[in-house]
């Protein structure tokens, strides 16, 4: 069917196609993107300081207790940071897609909000309120039950409160996932199970959770492999508490003296694992069609909650308070006091943490201006490249897409820390040297967010049929045409949606970066990580709460700028 | 370039050699010249362990003192500035002007490398003793500081404190002290280094099976004391314990019997220094009289210049028993004291 259209558009049209070498040529600079670092790291692990070709590095890792310890936790940690995510995201992600629950729109920019934050700022926010002694909780805790010093309830310094605190910051990619796939299914075949006699709870379970399936696996496995690949979170509430997860370790070693040989070793098996599990996915789902989008569709139909709103509005607000409320109302406080313990009282509070950081602290100002400049710039070519491979993955445009979309998916695998090697070896040599200057972060920016904005925009496309774009085609439209007019204003919401994901995954980003800047080339999350080594809480909390209003405002800009066709309504 | 520039430029090359092979350089005071040059250059990026505060202080202090010139700090733990310069210099990047540091270690690397240019201020070469002061004037001592025990005193009642290394080790400390890490802090280096030669490794064995809270920079153990999180802190820069307590925050140094460690930091000029003159003016300045009485008055550190007078409420090197750093020994034992805290600490 779809072979004799296309044949027939060809026919009566003489407009010559540039869709293929555009194609092409993004695809070069794909396998550049992702190849030469990972090669680089493949080459050092494989051999010594001397160059010589060596397996000595993977013995070491399989032998030495202190790597495979690590590996063990840190496999352990991430497999309870999706589950826990998931469990409090799909909840609340059907209550504010699917229910009539109060608040549902602040809710939604609420969590929104959450995924704006850093993961390493909510550590820093989680240890002001749950360190064992000095934890603001932890001091209320004593309080209220008259309890002697040393007594508390939370100990972040834990693996499990390193859990916590990880799915906190991972809980939205599930939510978010889960909220746009719930607002996407078609009321038809919901209403097509009650129809056919199925009760409420029967058409969630058959129809409503198998639509949804995908989006929640995709983000499960995000989750996962953040919490597993992940350094500032770790960094900051495991080696307190006196153990290891693998990327500190790996970043341990590259502390003076450096092994990187050993270190990207360390890295591969995680490239593996990662390949594995996608495959997984890819084989759970492989055979079934969720195009969900057609040429028609209804709107889904809100079920009424009646008594049970406010309970649930009052659920939605506990999980709201712990990657949200909580930390920032405990930022702002530090913000404003000298000793972050302190009262919150008329004498203790203090505008030094703030004089500080914008008068006397000589990295501001530069570190602002490179990381605004650098999401504008990373999200901008990140949502383009993952658009258009994406488009030539899904659409199947070229030969060895199935090898583009994996490139798309690589760095994924790839922890930041060892991207971060990968890439200082890959540019600190001719003919690009490129370290010391903002491109080896942009570079380091656009594929460390290409996974996520490929997941999503290859989700949006495989949602999308291309029943709309063959319409087009048939109409005798170019296939860039069709793309600009029809899938473009499709898309819309999703695009800019990928935009803010990469923007904010800029402005997140440590582990690479922290291996990558230089006095010159600071961002905020570097500056933050520095600050908290040395235990500047006032002064991370006015940072930290700089950024969020930063990213706040570009989000907004982004969200309300008219482009990229016309809305999304008109087509039904 | 004529050739009568091309052999004057080799002239100064030829001198700067024998300058640098034969002993230290002419000690340089600071001129009218040296300043016009640096405002010329109008900017000295200065590359510092010291506490980030007090380190942004000192930049805000030079800056006073010549508006023209701004310092950029550029601060992190000594052993991470180590790492950041070689991997710089790896790859033929030149940003730093002024570095200093408190792991002298570094600095004789540095010196051994290259990469530090022979540069001796008046004043070292008048009053600074001989072992504060590379023969060959690469690098002097620019701040001096201990490291004491530290308490909450709204935790810990002053008799219960503990009064020696020794008492750290008591059952009733398990799990209440913090520490700082010898891989991220050029202080807590020379600290590890200082008592594992005078009390020996079991003693840092023991500590280890303290349940310490591990944290990095040398200014965060006073911090987290301050804040209650743990009432006993096992190192620090002493300077930084008297900022706070100067503040208000309810924290007592001990200067522990077994002797208080000690911790000279040097400072140098980079070879290739961007800003060349600014950087020598910097230096210059910090080491002289003034720059050295404002880091005693502003920032609670030591200085070796014996005519800086001590702030009311630091107590008297005299009056305390001190351990003495020696940085050709510890150069030696780095890797032996990574492995072993490592292997102590599990970090």
């Amino acid at each position: 069917m779809t072979i004799t259209i296309q044949r027939r558009a060809l026919r009566i049209g003489w407009h010559p196609d540039l869709s293929a070498p555009l194609f092409v040529l993004i695809g070069g600079f794909l396998c550049g993107l992702v190849l030469l670092p990972l090669g680089w790291l493949g080459w050092y692990s494989v051999t010594d300081a001397n160059g010589a070709l060596s397996l000595a590095n993977f013995t070491r890792l399989a032998t030495d207790p202190t790597f495979v310890g690590p590996y063990l936790t840190a496999l352990g940690i991430a497999a309870s940071v999706a589950a826990g995510a998931s469990v409090s995201a799909i909840p609340l992600a059907w209550l504010v897609a699917r229910t009539d629950l109060p608040l549902r729109g602040a809710i939604r920019a609420l969590v929104t909000a959450s995924f704006v934050t850093p993961p390493f700022l909510g550590a820093i926010a989680w240890e002001i309120l749950a360190a064992p002694n000095s934890g603001i909780l932890n001091q209320w805790y004593r309080a209220i039950f008259g309890l002697d010093p040393y007594e508390h309830l939370f100990d972040i310094y834990t693996a499990e409160g390193l859990v916590f605190v990880m799915a906190c910051y991972s809980f939205p990619y599930i939510f978010v996932l889960l909220t746009n796939a719930l607002d996407n299914i078609p009321a038809e075949l919901e209403e097509a199970s009650a129809i056919l006699g199925g009760t409420r709870p029967a058409t969630l379970r058959r129809v409503t959770l198998p639509m949804v399936l995908p989006a929640l696996l995709a983000g499960a496995l995000v989750a996962f492999l953040q919490a597993l690949t992940q350094f500032g979170t770790p960094a900051i509430l495991a080696l307190p508490a006196g153990f290891h997860v693998i990327t500190t370790k790996i970043w341990a070693l590259f502390q003076y003296p450096p092994d990187p040989h050993l270190a990207a070793a360390a890295a591969l098996p995680l490239l593996l694992l990662t390949i594995l599990l996608l495959q997984g996915r890819q084989w759970l789902l492989g055979r079934r069609n969720y195009a969900v989008i057609g040429g028609k569709t209804g709107a889904p139909r809100r079920i009424g909650l009646g008594i049970w709103r406010w309970p649930a509005l009052a659920f939605a607000l506990a999980v709201l308070a712990l990657p949200i409320l909580l930390p920032y109302a405990a930022l702002i406080k530090t913000a404003i006091v000298r000793t972050p313990s302190d009262l919150l009282t008329l004498d203790t509070l203090t505008l030094h943490n703030i004089r500080f950081v914008f008068l006397e602290f000589s990295q501001t100002r530069l570190a602002l201006w490179n990381t605004v400049l650098l999401g504008v710039i990373a999200a901008t070519g990140g949502t383009f490249l993952a658009l258009t491979v994406s488009y030539v993955t899904q659409r199947g445009l070229v030969p060895g897409h199935r090898f583009l979309g994996f490139l798309a998916t690589a760095p994924i695998a790839i922890p930041g820390i060892v991207l971060g090697v990968g890439l200082f070896l890959s540019y600190t040599r001719p003919p690009l040297v490129l370290y010391g200057t903002l491109w080896i972060l942009l570079l380091a920016f656009l594929t460390i967010e290409l996974p996520a904005g490929y997941q999503q925009l290859q989700a949006a496309f495989r949602g999308l049929h291309p029943e709309l774009e063959e319409a087009g085609r048939i109409f005798g439209a170019t296939r860039l045409r069709v793309l600009w007019r029809i899938t473009a204003p499709l898309l819309r919401t999703s695009v800019i949606a990928t935009w803010c994901f990469v923007f904010i995954g800029v402005i997140r980003e440590l582990s690479a970066t922290i291996m990558l800047t230089t006095a010159q080339t600071k961002v905020v999350s570097v500056i933050i990580y520095d600050l908290n080594e040395s235990g500047d809480l006032g002064a991370i909390s006015v940072l930290g709460i700089t950024l969020l209003v930063i990213t706040f405002l570009v989000v907004g800009i982004a969200t309300q700028l008219p482009g990229l066709g016309r809305p999304q309504e008109r087509l039904v | 370039m004529s050739a009568i520039r091309w052999l004057s430029a080799f002239f100064i090359f030829v001198a700067v050699l024998s300058a640098a092979a034969s002993a230290a350089p002419t000690p340089a005071s600071i001129t009218q010249p040296l300043v016009d040059a640096a405002k010329q250059e109008g900017k000295v990026v200065f590359y510092t362990s010291i506490e980030l505060q007090t380190a942004e202080k000192i930049g805000k202090a030079f800056e006073a003192a010549y508006p023209e010139i701004s310092v950029q700090v550029e601060r992190n733990g000594c052993e991470r500035l180590f790492q950041r310069l070689a991997e710089e210099r790896g790859s033929n990047i030149h940003v730093a002007d002024a570095i200093e540091c408190s792991d002298m270690t570094a600095l004789l690397y540095w010196k051994r490398q290259g990469w530090l240019a022979p540069f001796v201020p008046a004043d070292v070469a008048e009053k600074w003793p001989a072992d504060q002061r590379d023969p060959d004037g690469y690098f002097a001592t620019e701040r001096f500081t201990l490291s004491p025990i530290m308490y909450n005193t709204k935790l810990v009642k002053t008799e219960d404190a503990p009064k020696s290394f020794a008492d750290l080790l008591d059952k009733k400390w398990t799990g209440k002290i913090v520490k700082a890490h010898p891989g991220y802090s050029g202080t807590i280096m020379t600290v590890t280094f200082e008592l594992s030669r005078d009390l020996g490794w079991d003693y840092l064995k023991k500590l280890g099976q303290q349940h310490v809270m591990q944290v990095q920079s040398a200014a965060e153990p006073p911090k987290k004391v301050a804040q209650g999180e743990r009432p006993i802190g096992a190192d620090a820069g002493e300077y930084f314990v008297l900022q706070i307590r100067n503040q208000g925050g309810p924290i007592e140094p001990v200067y522990p019997s077994e002797g208080t460690p000690s911790i000279p930091g040097g400072a140098g000029v980079i070879v290739d220094a961007p800003h060349p003159n600014a950087a020598r003016l910097f230096i210059s300045w910090l080491l002289s009289r003034d720059g050295q009485q404002l880091l005693v008055d502003t920032a609670w550190l030591r200085s070796v210049d014996p005519d800086v007078k001590l702030k009311a409420g630091m107590k008297p090197l005299s009056e305390i028993k001190v351990l003495k750093a020696d940085p050709a020994a510890q150069e030696k034992a780095v890797d032996e004291i990574k492995k072993k805290y490592a292997e102590y600490f599990g970090l």
